[in-house]
Formats: C-alpha cells, structure tokens, sequence
C-alpha cells in the first residue's frame, strides 16, 4: 500500500514544501533539512518520473490524447456535414474527396468518426467518473464504519457481481431508452441512460479495492492522531484515509475507460445504442454489417478507432500500474 | 468440505432471489406494455385486452406477480413466449445444444492455447517470444469480439472465400458443420486465450521466485521437472478458478459472437427476445445466465479449497 503521508497541516513546524517528505516513518521529529534537489522527489513526482519511462504507456498517452484532440477538435476543422447525403458518391472507397471513403447513403466517413467519438469518448469518462464515484463512496463507507454497514454493502456488491452484465445492460438500455429520449431528447437522455447504466454496473472492483486499502488505512496511527484532535469523519475519510488508497483505484479508473468505450460500442453495435443519426463508432460498425462485401472501409476505420482508443488506454494503465507501485523500482 | 459447500449452497439462494428480484422489478417498472402487440392491433377491442391482462396476471400488483413468478420458475415451468407460442423452456433447450458446442469448444481451444503459452512466457521471461506473446495477449484482448469478428467476415469470407459467414443448423455435412464454427470459435478463443495466457503468465512467475523451487533446484531437479511437477502445479490453482469463474461470462460474452455471425445459440434468442419485447423469454435467459454466474463461482471456491491443502474452510 503507499503511503502517503496526509497529516500535513498536523505538521508543528509548518515548514514550506513538503515537510512530510522530511520524516522518517513513524517518528514526529524533524530530520536536519536534506539537500534541496531531494525536497522535489515526491510521490507523484516520482510515480510521473517512472511513467515517463514506460514508452508504450507514454505512447498510449499520446494517442488518446491525440485521438481526443482530434475528434474535438478535427469538426471544426474539417467542414463536411455528417449528415449530407450523395448517392452519387455511395459506398465510395478512401479518396482525396472522402479520406476514409463513404457509407451507402454517400455520407463522409471521416466526419462521421469525427463527430461519433466524441460522444464515444465522453460516454467513455463519463461512466468511468460515475463509477468510481460510486465505488469509492461504497468502498469507504463500507471500509470505515465497518460492522453491520460494511456486510450490507458488501452484499450488495457481491449481488451486483453476481448480476449478468452483459444482458441487463441491454434489457435496460431497451425498456427505457424510448421514454428517456422523449423526455429529454434522443442525443441527451440515452447518452445519461449509457453512462449511468454502464457506470452502475462496473463499480463494484472500485468499491472493493477502497474498501481493502480502508480496512488497513483506518487503524494506522496517523488516523488515530487525526481522530484524537477531534477531526471529523468526513475529513478523516476525505483527507486522511482516501490519498492513501488511490493508486490501485486510479489505475482501474483508467483501465474502466476502455471498458466503458467498449460496452457503449457493444450496446450500439447490437442496435440497442445510438439513434442512427449519432454515428458512434459502434454505431457506426453495426452499419456497415450489411456492406462488408462492397465497401469494407465502412467496417474497418471505425473499429480501428475503437481498438486504437481502447489499445492506448490499456497501455496507460499498464503503464500507471507500474509507476504508482512504489515497490516497483523502474 | 460437504458442510462447507452446503453452507455456500444455501448462501448462495438468497443472492440468487435479490438477483431475480432485481430483474423482475427492471422488467416490472420498465415503461411499455408486454401486451403492447395486442394494442397495436385493432380487431382485438378493450374488453378482450383486459381480459388477457387478467388471464396472464398483470393487474395484480407487482409483489404479487414476482412470487407467482418466482414459484412457477422455481417448479421449472417457465412460461410461453408471447412471440412463438413455444414454452420458453423448449424455447432455450433447443438452441442450447448449439451454444454449448461453440462456446464450450471455443473454450477449451482458448485454454490448450493459453496455458502452454503462458506457461512458456513465464519460464523464457523477457526472450522474445515472451516479449511476442504478452503484445499479442495485450492487443487481443483490447480488441472488441465484434470487430475482430467482422474483420474475419471481410479477410475469410468476403476477400478469401474460404468460409462461410452464416451459421446453418440444418447442416448435416460434418465439414460444412466444422467449416461455419470456424470463426465463431476462433473470435471467442483468441479474445479468451488473450486475457487467459496473461493470468497463467503472471501466476506462474509469482511462483518461480518462491523458496520451494530454489530448494528442489538445489536438490537437483532438472529443470524441466521443477517447472512441471513444482511450479506447474501451484500455478495452475489460480489458473481453474479463473476458469470456473470466466465460464459464465463466455456464455453472456458469446452474444455478440451470436448475434455477428447469426449463431442460433441462446444469445441471439435473447437478442431478438429483447426487440420483441418478449418478456417471459427476456426474464427466463437473464435469470439462467444469473444461475450460471452464481453457480460458476461456488464451482470456483470449491475447485480452490480442494486443489490448495492450505486452504480450510472451518
């Protein structure tokens, strides 16, 4: 487990920096100051350090930011309309006019994968944020009162590990999809529906994970200094407690990303997604289904966008898992 | 151990009851008629729709309709499916036959697969055929079953005309019956031995560091030996649980296969259940595959106390 060290504003001295660094484990009294350079090693400092040098991470860095900036940005760039049909154009292969061809209705590929990733993306983040979210509030509760809270939680945990993901997931999806996108728009209401359904579904490792790294955390001396000087319970979970048990939770955030991505594209792909006109990746796989024989390219760009995505994600939590694990030394 | 496994039977029933509740209330509360084919009907007048609503049970309140429910199922009479007039039971037992003849060869190709393989990456760790091995287990199980499935299609079937992309259950001939499974098994195979040969992998070097292999190296097992008959058999208790407990999701994961390659199996039925709104069917496949994992993972624990002495469950 890392520890970093949280108590800082306990910290008598209230030197400048990072005081904590300065302490040997366990003991209250300051060390003589190190030298300078030293005072910069810290355990972020050092996990980013170690990150730098995992190449494949950092090239899986790079392109989800790349792929990221490229379909926020690339719309505004790059001026065909998603929607614009030209059946003399159907079915085109990759050209100077289409760079990535076009589908049976004549509408450009590249602006369609564009404009879908964005919201393949953002369905993405925005699960993996709901789920950790959830996780890490049933984790820590469970964690830190323990005792008849902690059985119930964890049994509903098990409960919901026990649930098939993948059929309720479109059972869901189908039985509400039609009321939320009348109440709140097509784009709008089954976008939330997505996340919070993939979301509640994938938070249960989160809140497991948490919960382990509470179970130790919570009996640390640090937390019982905090408590005798009478720091509340949601400061000493906040403040103390949580810094301490994030590393393994933000490598399984990261690694959720590419999860949430893959089941939205699932759920499109079976037809249980995206209305047709928010061209998904998935969506715009399930598409091609009909044409793979005539116009392969329809298939291939956007279910390469899909692994790419979820390839460099994979990678930057391989790279995470090896950098925040101070055991590891790189 | 008996006392044990009947203490996780029994504690097993009430995860399986919360998970059937929850289904039921998702199915209960969901917006929109099971009965919604009939209203769309217009020969079939009010007075007929309320008196099927009432022969089938559904004006009486939601509890009520969960432990008929629940009995019947229990009783094993699943009900008929509004869609085909077939008793959902026969419904499933048809294409069972076909799913456990794909996805269960598909698994076993993806163990035979990924045990030799990752048991190889661990000894020679850090050659290059570890180095191979770990790149092409990372991608493939970063692909998604439905791309790699339709990447197939297009090399094997479209470019290559080598097989065929449609499952037929009427095939009699044994090649033609081989040739169509070909893809369906290879998809779910390569995505399964992917992440599979990772775990073997990691397992096996956990071990090979540990103090019992030093010492029956020192006594002068050879070392294939020590691999086989030391770390082999340590490694490979992980190796069964894992496999007990993915089993399950092989099952629900082969849906997508199904639904690509149009595999009659009980994937695809739930898939055209859903679009039919097919509630009987829909509730009977979710909670079976519920079963399943519930099931899969007593089998787990089970397999885990009795392959590792160290293990006691008091």
């Amino acid at each position: 487990m890392v520890s970093i060290r949280s108590n800082r504003h306990l910290d008598p001295a209230g030197s400048p920096g990072r005081p904590w660094m300065t302490r040997p484990e366990g003991e209250g009294v300051l060390l003589p100051a190190a030298p300078a350079r030293r005072y910069d090693r810290t355990l972020w400092g050092d996990a980013w350090r170690r990150f730098r040098r995992h190449r494949l991470a950092m090239a899986g860095a790079a392109t989800f930011l790349g792929l990221t900036a490229a379909t926020l940005a690339g719309p505004l760039v790059y001026h065909v309309g998603i929607n614009t049909i030209d059946f003399h154009a159907s079915m085109a292969s990759p050209s100077r006019v289409h760079l990535l061809g076009t589908n049976d209705l004549g509408q450009d590929m590249l602006a369609r994968i564009l404009s879908g990733g964005r919201i393949s993306i953002a369905v993405g983040i925005t699960a993996m944020l709901m789920s950790v979210t959830l996780g890490t509030l049933m984790g820590a509760i469970a964690g830190y009162f323990g005792r008849t809270i902690d059985l119930i939680l964890m049994r509903v945990t098990d409960v919901f590990i026990s649930l098939p993901q993948l059929p309720l997931l479109l059972l869901v999806i189908y039985l509400f999809r039609e009321r939320l996108s009348r109440a709140f728009g097509p784009q709008f209401g089954i976008f939330w529906l997505i996340v919070v359904v993939i979301g509640g579904l994938n938070w249960m490792s989160t809140a497991r994970l948490i919960r382990a790294g509470f179970l130790s955390i919570k009996e640390k001396e640090f937390v019982e200094a905090a408590r005798s000087l009478g720091v509340g319970t949601a400061r000493q979970i906040f403040r103390h407690i949580l810094p301490n048990v994030l590393s393994p939770v933000i490598v399984s955030a990261t690694l959720s990303v590419g999860t949430a991505i893959i089941a939205e594209s699932t759920l499109s792909f079976l037809g249980l997604g995206f209305p047709p006109d928010v061209p998904t990746w998935g969506r715009l796989l399930y598409d091609s289904q009909n044409y793979l024989d005539l116009a392969p390219h329809m298939a291939i760009f956007p279910g390469l966008m899909i692994c790419l995505a979820v390839l460099s994600i994979n990678y930057v939590g391989d790279g995470l898992r090896d950098a925040l694990d101070p055991t590891r030394t790189l | 151990m008996t006392a044990y496994i009947g203490r996780r039977l029994l504690s097993a029933i009430p995860t399986l009851i919360l998970i059937s509740m929850v289904v039921f209330g998702i199915l209960a509360l969901a917006p929109g008629d099971p009965l919604s084919q009939f209203a769309a009907n217009p020969d079939i007048p009010p007075e007929v729709r309320e008196n099927i609503r009432h022969q089938f049970g559904l004006d009486q309140p939601i509890p009520i309709r969960y432990v008929k429910w629940a009995a019947a199922f229990a009783r094993g009479d699943w009900g008929y499916s509004f869609a085909s007039r077939f008793s959902v039971s026969r419904l499933i037992l048809q294409r069972l036959p076909t799913d456990f003849w794909v996805v269960g060869f598909a698994y076993l190709v993806a163990v035979l697969l990924a045990i030799p393989i990752g048991v190889l990456s661990a000894v020679k760790q850090y050659s290059v055929f570890d180095q191979v091995a770990t790149t092409c287990a990372f991608i493939g199980f970063s692909l998604p079953t439905f791309f790699t499935g339709i990447l197939f299609i297009i090399i094997f079937s479209v470019r290559l005309h080598w097989l065929p992309f449609i499952f037929n259950v009427q095939a009699t001939n044994p090649a033609v019956i081989l040739k169509q499974a070909v893809m369906p098994v290879a998809v779910l195979a390569l995505f399964q031995s992917a992440g599979l040969m990772r775990f073997v992998r990691s397992s096996m070097l956990d071990n090979v560091g540990q103090d019992y292999v030093r010492t029956a190296r020192a006594k002068g097992v050879s070392e294939r030996r020590v691999i086989v008959r030391h770390v082999l058999r340590n490694g490979l208790i992980p190796v069964v649980t894992l496999l007990a407990l993915g089993l399950p999701a092989v099952f629900t994961g082969a849906v997508i296969t199904e639904q690509i390659f149009r595999v009659p199996g009980i994937g695809s039925l739930l898939i055209a259940s859903i679009q039919n709104s097919d509630t009987p069917v829909v509730m009977a496949i979710t909670f079976v595959y519920a079963i399943l994992v519930v099931l899969f993972n007593l089998v787990a624990d089970v397999i885990y106390g009795l392959l590792d002495p160290r293990i006691k469950y008091g």
